[in-house]
């Protein structure tokens, strides 16, 4: 008999939930915003001039632990600047499906370059458009900024990795 | 034979079939829905408005996949299982009464497609032949889950399938008949779950474990069984299981609703007799959601709870069941 009254008290829970908003996010119309630590697909971020912050250095490609991450670098000049200093990553593929989301190439990048965005919509229907180009990768020219390459006055951006400050 | 009555059996019947094929593929819209919004979540709501066409995709996917047979199955039996399955549950219900009769091209018309006096026996007798089509299915699959599913739900159907009948047992005191369309018409002055209201809910249990739904899905227990009887069916082998199981729903919602609930009966059915079908439909209506609430609620019992609960507590109740019916009718003379 008390078995019976615990059957009821469920289905009087279940009855009162159908009166309930439904909770559901009807997905691709609504968007959850995601969370300020959230670390989806790679942006390559430009400087407010519209220089590229990557120098080709690679250390993201080393510090990757599933080998997602190519690199290959080309000499900068000032007729044809990319980003500051003397090379600029001239191929940058990140291959998704290797890609595991764990940051080390934010942590290792010595210029701030590479960031895990909020995009999770990586989806896609052939091989080959899991290779993330470049292209695909970097943001696009902030206002005020020029697109890269740029020709720019000889000696302004000798230096590629921009001085630090100590934070406050 | 008069031609004109071959005619009205005919379109009576197709009527009936259609009408329980294309309530099966609503019912899976219905039983997701209702228990979408119990979980709190909305539903399908995709495909077509309300997305009142994902029967319609589900039909044409599960059409459209592969047949897979396994290489050391009983061929042929493994393709009767699923129509044994389905033909029972359609034909179980050629017995219930959708309403009087109307009068239509000059002639009267019964609305209902057969009024044997027999109609119980021919219910109980056509429920058990079910239990074949799971049986052969989990059997002919060559397979040692599907195999546990089809005994368990042999015994299973077999074990409830006394407590259903004793169930039947009250209303047919009550109306002193077999024949459903006199017991409907019995249940003009009151409903019988007032007078039967333990049959009532015996009654229910046992369809419930009948008709393999949740908390008596003991055959096709993913968890333990990969899925049970249909483990191995795919497509449209599948669907038909599918089909099977919720065609029995809608057919003992039915045989509930004329038992219990007053059949087609309603106010104002005895002028308008169209407002039988109509009444009877959403007491069907009624009693699924019931089931899909409960489903959406209760867990999966344990097999040999399972059958202690239906040997020893519903048996000895539907038992008490008939004999205190009998002493009310002789008592105060019903």
């Amino acid at each position: 008999m008390g078995g019976m009254i615990e059957l009821l008290k469920g289905m009087w829970v279940t009855f009162k939930a159908m009166f309930e908003a439904p909770k559901t996010y009807q997905y691709p119309e609504v968007k959850r915003p995601v969370r300020q630590r959230f670390k989806g697909r790679h942006v390559l971020k430009r400087y407010d001039n519209g220089l590229e912050k990557c120098i080709g250095c690679s250390l993201c490609a080393a510090a990757c632990p599933a080998d997602a991450i190519f690199v290959e670098a080309s000499e900068n000049t000032d007729a044809a600047r990319f980003s500051p200093g003397e090379r600029y990553a001239s191929t940058y593929e990140i291959n998704m499906m290797r890609c595991i989301f764990c940051g080390y190439c934010e942590d290792a990048c010595p210029t701030e370059a590479i960031v895990l965005g909020d995009n999770y919509e990586l989806s896609f229907t052939d091989r080959s458009q899991s290779i993330y180009t470049r292209e695909k990768l970097l943001e696009p020219v902030p206002p005020g900024g020029k697109t890269t390459p740029q020709v720019v006055e000889p000696g302004m951006f000798d230096r590629s990795i921009p001085v630090m400050k100590d934070p406050d | 034979m008069d031609l004109w009555l071959v005619g009205e059996w005919v379109t009576k019947s197709i009527l009936l079939i259609a009408i329980l094929v294309t309530g099966f593929a609503y019912t899976t819209l219905y039983e997701r829905k209702l228990a979408a919004r119990i979980q709190v979540r909305i539903g399908p709501n995709r495909v077509g408005p309300w997305g009142l066409l994902q029967p319609l995709a589900d039909g044409i996917k599960l059409i459209f996949k592969e047949e897979l047979i396994p290489a050391k199955a009983y061929k042929a039996i493994f393709i009767l299982a699923p129509i044994l399955t389905v033909v029972p549950a359609l034909i179980i219900t050629a017995v219930v009464p959708w309403g009087s009769s109307i009068d239509l091209f000059g002639r009267t018309i019964s609305l209902g497609i057969a009024d044997p006096n027999v109609a119980i026996l021919y219910i109980l007798s056509v429920a058990s032949i079910s239990v074949y089509g799971i049986v052969l299915a989990g059997w002919s699959s060559n397979n040692k889950y599907s195999m546990m599913g089809g005994l368990r739900s042999s015994a299973q159907m077999v074990s409830y399938e006394l407590a259903l009948g004793l169930a039947f047992v009250g209303p047919i005191m009550l109306a002193g008949s077999m024949s459903l369309a006199d017991i409907v018409n019995a249940q003009r002055g009151a409903w019988y779950i007032l007078f039967q209201p333990l049959g009532a809910i015996i009654f229910y249990i046992a369809a419930l474990a009948e008709v393999n739904r949740a908390p008596f899905d003991m055959p096709e227990a993913e968890q333990e069984l990969t899925a049970g009887y249909h483990t191995e069916y795919s497509g449209m082998k599948f669907a038909l299981f599918f089909m099977g199981e919720y065609i029995k729903m809608a057919a003992v919602s039915a045989i509930f609703a004329t038992l219990f609930l007053g059949g087609y009966r309603g106010p104002f059915v005895d002028q308008f007799p169209l407002l039988g079908p109509i009444y009877l439909l959403a007491k069907i209506a009624i009693s699924l959601g019931l089931m899909i609430w409960i489903r959406a609620t209760l867990p999966r019992l344990r097999y040999d709870r399972l059958m202690s609960f239906g040997w020893k507590v519903l048996l000895p109740l539907a038992l008490a069941n008939v004999f205190l019916t009998a002493v009310a009718i002789v008592v105060f003379g019903l």
